[in-house]
């Protein structure tokens, strides 16, 4: 009874774990190049963390931090301002508030990348009035993406703060609890998962994006890991394949520990909340 | 501590503050104005007790209002222009670089100075001019060869610091004609050019709006409706299989280890792994000749993964399922433990068997619940840029087609090749295609949503 189980679970791992294992592989491979990656481990060297970590022209480290840097803030504004908008929606009634909340799910359809050339516009314009949130700013950039962080996420957090009973912030407030001390002291302790799922999901987002943060940081100095690895292997992804292999695995680590520390508030944020939305 | 709650105030006024004094200076009245209104409508609701639910959504909106707002208004706009490679900017700075473009010499070399006054440079001397020595010559010498010094009806150029020419345009610029040496005469033809009755035109351009034109061509003209017309049913496609697939593949995985913790770490791999970076990756062992499926899975074969028209279209999306089944996994596992346990059970003792439970009971409660989730994947499908464009760019390039194309073509890329990629970006057009896909993918994701919540009120 158990074991057909495993025959179904054993293959699935093996196709989503595979991939993984070659780049692991391939960041140990002597050689370097795509063409002898394929002797999975008959050879191993550090050379490529080596030279990931040492190349002046691609200072891989500065990369690193950058990313995590942009992520996390980027993440956090964004579970912050989502929370704010979705107590906002969830606990309060005002005039625009239905229409508002589908339009706010609406104007974020609009893709950023589609929006390249608009955000160069308008951030070239803030350079010249106000250089910190500018092009070539890592904040301007953080700006950028806390813009489009409201839709979905408010619409998702609203959910999981309509499942929790207003009857707790009702008594709440008969003891005499502001409407700030319901939000943070009551309710934002009791959405904890969904507002892990959403800094996590945000966090992911900005670690992929390469469009908008390839226009808005240019000095090599500043740009994100996703920028600097696919300008290092665009050109020659055969080539620099070992170094590719060693940066990719070591740039997605932070992501793949949260998501194995985070599980459990995956799970439970995505379908408590998202589904009662 | 009272005190407190007033300080990101004061820090946001003192930036608005700051803000206002730059743009002033720089003569920015409608950013002024625009500045001065925020902020004052941002004091109001954090001074005043009313106005609660403001307080919690004013940072957001103005963010939104920024960042998306205005980016969508100016695509809208800019899709309504010919805004693109020859028509950037404005007539007058057209005016311009048209005249300096016809620019001949005429007339020998002639030695010349070259002379500072306060950081500006010039080739007269006369009081207060600084002559440059040779070194600095050398050092401004990006500086010194654009200099144009107006003399005699046209300009002096120099090419080396010590001697210059005169210049003068062959076109002549009058009542907004421009007449070259041969007697033609360029009108403005209404379209951002400068045209000659025979139907030659003046480089650079300007910006002029065009109507509707870039979505009527979008539509009408053949050229472009063949390609575009592919794209957009290849786009359908790929976002509704992508859905489908992963969810299939979740679900089915979900069912079948339903409890068994160890699979869902490992299962969820692929999802944790940088979309970015799994799709270079992914180009590396699907490559033709030294890929890891050819020469080991395949023992040596050349199957053409990616340059294929219909194999690539495969890979993508197979590659796009092996990135997004986990994540319907997890939604899947987690709908499933959400299911009341004595739902089950009272079908149970009702005599259902398993697969009638299941397919009664549990199904259509777990469909509820994953709906909208499908319908925001289906809607982010619909533009994965980032897999198409590490995986393939788009191709293979449909060589038949006149704008560049390939058969992996999203939309998306599509619009970024139109806008950004290419000998001759048409801004205008990318913007058009950008608002209908905009206004495909609410439509859609509305109607989901809609039938979404459907959906959840029957279950």
């Amino acid at each position: 009874m158990r074991l057909w189980r495993h025959l179904v679970g054993v293959p699935a791992s093996v196709v989503a774990l595979f991939p993984l294992v070659f780049v692991l592989a391939a960041s140990l491979n002597p050689s370097g190049t795509l063409t002898g990656s394929n002797d999975l481990f008959a050879e191993v060297t550090w050379q490529h963390y080596a030279t990931l970590f040492t190349d002046a022209l691609h200072p891989f480290p500065r990369w690193f931090v950058n990313s995590l840097v942009i992520g996390v803030s980027t993440a956090a504004g964004s579970v912050f301002m989502g929370a704010c908008a979705a107590y906002a929606f969830s606990r309060f009634r005002f005039r625009g508030r239905s229409s508002g909340l589908v339009g706010l799910v609406f104007i974020q359809m609009f893709p950023q990348v589609l929006a390249y050339v608009a955000i160069f516009l308008l951030l070239s314009a803030f350079k010249e009035v106000f250089p910190p949130l500018g092009l070539g700013s890592t904040l301007g950039l953080i700006m950028v993406y806390l813009g489009g962080a409201l839709g979905v996420n408010t619409y998702l957090m609203k959910g999981f703060f309509d499942s929790i009973p207003r009857e707790l912030d009702e008594s709440a407030q008969m003891d005499g609890a502001s409407h700030a001390q319901v939000f943070f002291l009551i309710l934002l302790p009791l959405v904890r998962p969904i507002l892990v799922v959403v800094s996590l999901f945000s966090f992911v987002a900005t670690m992929n994006d390469f469009v908008i943060a390839g226009l808005v940081l240019t000095d090599p100095d500043q740009q994100t890991l996703a920028v600097g690895l696919y300008q290092l292997v665009s050109y020659q992804l055969g080539q620099s394949w070992g170094v590719f292999a060693a940066g990719a695995l070591i740039g997605a680590l932070p992501v793949l520990i949260l998501f194995q520390f985070l599980q459990r508030y995956i799970v439970g944020g995505l379908t408590s909340g998202a589904v009662k939305a | 501590m009272r005190a407190l709650r007033f300080l990101p105030l004061a820090v946001a006024d003192a930036l608005a503050v700051y803000g206002l004094v730059a743009l002033g200076g720089q003569r920015s009245w409608w950013m002024f104005a625009l500045l001065l209104a925020g902020t004052v409508a941002v004091n109001a609701i954090y001074l005043s007790k009313r106005a609660v639910p403001a307080k919690y959504l004013a940072p957001g909106i103005v963010l939104l209002l920024i960042y998306q707002v205005y980016v969508v208004l100016y695509t809208g706009y800019a899709a309504f222009t010919n805004y693109g490679d020859g028509h950037n900017a404005t007539k007058s700075d057209a005016v311009a670089a048209i005249l300096a473009a016809s620019e001949v010499k005429t007339g020998e070399s002639r030695p010349i100075r070259v002379v500072e006054k306060d950081g500006e440079l010039g080739f007269q001397s006369g009081p207060g001019w600084r002559a440059l020595p040779y070194a600095e010559i050398v050092a401004r010498q990006a500086e010194i060869v654009k200099l144009r010094v107006p003399a005699e009806g046209g300009v002096l150029k120099t090419a080396d610091g010590v001697t210059a020419a005169l210049y003068r345009p062959t076109l002549t610029y009058s009542g907004d004609t421009f007449t070259d040496t041969a007697g033609t005469v360029y009108r403005d033809d209404g379209r951002g050019a400068f045209t000659s009755a025979g139907g030659r035109s003046l480089s650079p351009g300007w910006k002029v709006f065009v109507g509707a034109e870039n979505f009527t061509s979008v539509l009408t003209n053949a050229e472009i409706r063949g390609p575009f017309l592919g794209v957009l049913v290849w786009t359908f496609v790929f976002a509704a299989l992508s859905v489908a697939l992963s969810f299939g593949f979740g679900l089915v995985l979900a069912l079948i280890l339903d409890g068994y913790r160890v699979y869902r770490s490992l299962l969820v791999f692929p999802y944790a792994f940088p979309a970015f970076m799994a799709a270079l990756l992914w180009q590396g062992l699907l490559n033709t000749d030294h890929g890891f499926v050819n020469e080991v899975l395949l023992g040596g074969a050349t199957v053409p993964w990616l340059s294929d028209p219909w194999l690539a279209r495969l890979s993508v999306l197979a590659v796009n399922v092996w990135i997004g089944f986990p994540y319907m996994f997890l939604i899947c596992t987690g709908a499933l433990q959400a299911v009341p346990r004595q739902l089950a059970e009272a079908a149970q003792v009702d005599g259902a068997g398993p697969w009638r439970v299941l397919a009664s009971v549990r199904l259509p409660l777990l469909l509820a619940s994953t709906a909208p989730a499908l319908v925001a994947t289906f809607a982010f499908n619909f533009n994965n840029f980032n897999v198409i464009y590490m995986l393939t760019g788009g191709g293979p390039r449909d060589a038949g087609a006149p704008i560049d194309v390939g058969s992996t073509d999203l939309l998306i890329s599509l619009v970024y090749k139109l806008a950004f990629g290419g000998s001759s970006r048409d801004y205008g057009l990318a913007c058009a295609v950008s608002i209908l896909i905009f206004a495909v993918i609410a439509a859609v994701s509305l109607a989901g949503f809609r039938r979404a919540r459907r959906l959840e009120a029957a279950a």
